[in-house]
């Protein structure tokens, strides 16, 4: 009952989706209102629609319904009630079906903005977005069905349909087979739904560039009316990204948190995009260049969340055959080439109206900065790009299945980032169009000549990795030079008001929050490179078999082993075996090492699923550095010895501090300001006032 | 090889069936080895570290998983495969060696990179041939956007004399002399947050 109703919903959405975007066509060709307000109208229509879909799913997960193949799939009787609700992102179908779900949220919340100053972009808006839910609802109505059933056939086959086949009865299993236990974390709680929020918003924008190429309004009114949407839908996307590495780090036993898996890039091509988009918008907005530019970098971004989707849906990653033997990696793929290929025809198509309206004024000018951002954004996703797909093309000409690891993103991406870095101290100091070498020089000097004192007590403190001392002088420079400007205009406005530092700071940050928004996620991601740094250069690891009593050592620090229990869980789900161990630090001077803390690594095995899981103990210092103990493998009771892998993770607690800052910075960046029209206009009113 | 040991999260249900069949050709590989090795025994596994044992697997991919290293792989054919590179290790193998041994088994997949021959040399020549193309698109058009002289001229009658442009890069540096464009900046910042909040 709940299931037909859901599906119900679905078609109805599918085909409310289908007729908006056709009315909103007619209406804007025909210059017909009432088919545009239609066309609004079914546009929110699918929200609620899809809202009953989503819950008839998450309804039917939470009372294990498992005739649904779905519910079956994903659920099992031991499951708390809020994984069974949050299987609904844990499994194909139902992932889409939440895509499509923040998909319609997010088109309701464009089309319920307020219209009056560019109505003729509306229809238009509309269409992209019904257009892309279209796709994804009759994706899940034709090949990812969640609501389909389980049938036994008259030859004791089960299968999956929709509805009844002739000569079969329902087949309701007693249990599920429960969900993936990777996908039994918090992390993953939130992980996928602000990945794809961060996802379905970068549609937002997307449409709302078709509608300047179409309507042939291609100043930077698009950019303007999008500004938040994109910040929002950055936020979202960097929140998905760190989550999943969090995730990933404590969840995988790796001792790390990113591990250019295919699954990773997919999810930070867009991001990379994404972030050169948010920059080079600034350029169109201040200077009215890079017009054709910021067109190819939003297409680009639209195109590589679908690719994203699609990589990670469509069993291509595993091989390249399981895409031709499921209907959804071909379905896919179209659809990514149909919307490149109309959208860049469309941008051809305007390419001439799109010309720069200004010009270059020095090679120091921030346009010019931003411009090479772009390139090192662009050129890092390049690498990922090919990356990714290198292994498909081998599978495909030569039959073999290649790795690319990080053995290949580390070398060639290492460089790209350290010089975005290094850009991102200078370029706030850039003015626009105005600043030479010079002028740069003379606002960084003091802070980047501050910044060699890193590296020089570096040295001094017995650090010799060249790598090492150029990462964290690069670091240092940046975050000299970011806080060295937030400091030196507070300071300015605190002169000229003389009230307290801090409130300076805060009605600077007020005054301008996209720019001071900004300078706090650079200092944000300045955070999350010494996390970077402290895993890739600095991570020590170590592994041994030791009897309880015994110790491991690694570095200044000693692991011994307490003991070990293994249990099966009340419910009977899932075997432990957890062990106790102490973790002592030798500190200098003393002889006698210091206990610091006790954690408790884990294997989990699930019976259900017939899945280890390696859940390490990890400690974490007040200075960022974490200990992060893995029970490898255990002998039985008699002998009583453990294996333990124990990876020394210097600084990587500040990667976590920095998504925080991160967090914060961007809300600054995104919080709506007051409509800047409506600002002009009462400015002017009080102009004209005091005249008179 | 399609299984996994490590369930894709996104798409937990490719369930490993061949980790089975996997170990027990593995155990089989390994009784063949050893009667071979035995002839050439070195050292005994026992005094092979985990550490030297995970330097060299560290390098090395699961056979049989997808993008999981085989120092961090927790599956019962991992552990036998470390097995594997601990005896090889006992026996004086180097690391190289191993690979090489790796390779011959189970592919090039097994690698963390593609090896430069053949046509894995486009994964190292494409990026770097499109990062740099783009730099030289980038480069020309920045110098086809870079504002001539005239056109300097006449836009610097369009604006306030105080961010007068200079029409060369040369009077621009000495425009900046002059005046620190950085104060400049600070003045212009004070004066208007002193008009706003009059």
């Amino acid at each position: 009952m709940i299931a037909n109703l859901g599906f119900g919903a679905l078609v109805i959405s599918f085909l409310v989706s289908v007729y908006g975007a056709g009315a909103a066509v007619y209406g804007a060709r025909k210059n017909a209102p009432t088919f545009v307000d239609s066309a609004r109208g079914a546009m929110l229509l699918t929200f609620p629609l899809l809202t009953i879909s989503a819950f008839s799913i998450i309804y039917l997960l939470a009372t294990q319904h498992y005739e649904i193949a779905y519910v079956s799939s994903v659920t099992s009787n031991s499951m708390p009630l809020y994984l069974k609700i949050t299987a609904l992102w844990g499994g194909q179908a139902g992932s889409l079906i939440l895509w499509s779900w923040l998909m319609s949220a997010f088109a309701s919340a464009a089309t319920l903005r307020n219209w009056d100053r560019d109505r003729e972009f509306l229809p238009w808006v509309i269409v992209v977005s019904l257009v892309t839910l279209a796709f994804f609802v009759g994706m899940s109505i034709a090949l990812e069905n969640p609501f389909a059933r389980l049938w036994q056939t008259f030859s004791g086959e089960v299968i999956t349909r929709f509805l009844q086949p002739a000569g079969a009865i329902a087949f309701i299993p007693r249990d599920g087979n429960g969900l993936n236990p990777l996908l039994r974390h918090p992390g993953m709680v939130a992980h996928p739904p602000l990945l794809y929020l961060g996802f379905v918003s970068f549609v937002i924008p997307y449409a709302f560039a078709m509608a300047a190429l179409i309507t042939g309004r291609t100043d930077d009114r698009w950019i303007r009316l999008t500004r938040r949407w994109t910040v929002i839908a950055w936020l979202f996307l960097s929140l998905g990204l760190i989550l999943g590495m969090w995730w990933a780090y404590d969840v995988l036993g790796w001792g790390g948190y990113w591990g250019w898996d295919p699954v990773e890039i997919a999810a930070l091509m867009p991001w990379l995009t994404g972030t050169a988009f948010l920059h080079s918008v600034m350029i169109q907005e201040k200077r009215g260049m890079l017009k054709q530019w910021n067109m190819v970098l939003i297409i680009l971004t639209y195109d590589l969340v679908i690719f994203g989707t699609f990589l990670t849906r469509s069993g291509v990653l595993s091989s390249v055959h399981a895409f031709s033997q499921s209907a959804i990696g071909p379905v896919f793929f179209a659809f990514i080439g149909a919307t490149l290929i109309a959208s860049l025809s469309l941008l051809l198509r305007r390419w001439n109206d799109l010309k720069a309206e200004a010009q270059l004024a020095s090679w120091f000018s921030r346009e010019a900065l931003f411009l090479i951002n772009n390139l090192l954004f662009v050129g890092i996703f390049v690498v990922c790009l090919w990356g990714v797909i290198f292994p498909l093309i081998s599978e495909l000409v030569t039959g073999q299945k290649m790795t690319v690891g990080p053995a290949f993103y580390e070398p060639a991406t290492g460089p790209l980032w350290v010089a975005l870095v290094f850009l991102m101290g200078i370029c706030p100091l850039s003015a626009w169009q105005l600043s030479t070498y010079r002028t740069i020089g003379r606002a960084a000097w003091k802070p980047a000549l501050a910044s060699l004192i890193v590296p020089i007590a570096l040295l001094i403190a017995g650090i010799r990795q060249p790598g090492a001392l150029l990462g964290f002088w690069v670091i240092a420079y940046a975050a000299f030079l970011s806080l060295y400007q937030l400091f030196r205009e507070a300071l300015a406005r605190y002169r000229a008001h003389n009230d307290n530092l801090l409130i300076s700071m805060w009605r600077l940050i007020g005054r301008n929050r996209r720019r001071y928004g900004g300078l706090i996620i650079h200092v944000s991601v300045i955070l999350m490179a010494l996390g970077v740094i402290g895993i890739e250069l600095f991570q020590t690891e170590t592994q041994g078999t030791i009897a309880p009593g015994q110790q491991l050592t690694l570095g200044s620090y000693r692991i011994k082993f307490d003991s070990l229990a293994t249990f099966d869980t009340p419910d009977g789900g899932l075997n432990v075996a957890r062990a106790v161990v102490s973790i002592y630090k030798n500190n200098a001077g003393n002889p006698v090492p210091q206990l610091i803390g006790t954690v408790y690594p884990r294997r989990d095995y699930y019976y259900e699923s017939q899945q280890p899981m390696t859940i390490p103990g990890v400690y974490s210092s007040i200075s960022g550095d974490d200990i992060y103990v893995v029970l490898v493998d255990w002998q039985s009771i008699t002998s009583q010895g453990a294996t333990f892998k124990i990876y020394s993770n210097p600084l990587v607690n500040w990667m976590w501090l920095g998504g925080l800052v991160l967090l914060l910075g961007s809300l600054i960046a995104a919080w709506p300001a007051k409509d800047p029209d409506a600002t002009a206009l009462a400015r002017r009113a009080a102009l004209s006032r005091r005249e008179a | 090889m399609n299984d996994k040991c490590r369930i894709n999260p996104i798409n937990p249900h490719g369930k490993s069936i061949i980790q089975g069949m996997a170990a027990l050709y593995l155990a089989l590989v390994m009784a063949c080895l050893s009667s071979v090795s035995s002839f050439a025994q070195q050292a005994s596994p026992s005094t092979i570290t985990d550490d030297q044992v995970n330097a060299v697997a560290k390098q090395l991919y699961c056979p049989v998983c997808e993008n999981t290293p085989l120092d961090v792989c927790p599956t019962q054919a991992c552990a036998q495969w470390r097995d594997l590179i601990r005896l090889k290790l006992s026996e004086g193998w180097t690391s190289q060696q191993i690979k090489t041994y790796f390779v011959q088994q189970y592919g090039d997949r097994v690698l963390a990179a593609p090896p430069a021959r053949g046509l894995n040399l486009l994964v190292y020549i494409i990026p770097p041939v499109t990062i740099l193309a783009g730099a030289f698109i980038l480069f020309r058009a920045l110098r086809a956007w870079k504002q001539p002289a005239e056109v300097a001229a006449s836009y610097n009658m369009l604006i306030p004399q105080d961010f007068a442009q200079p029409s060369s890069t040369e009077q621009a540096a000495s425009a900046a002399n002059a005046v620190p464009s950085q104060d400049r900046y600070l003045a212009r910042l004070e004066e208007e947050l002193r008009k706003s909040d009059q």
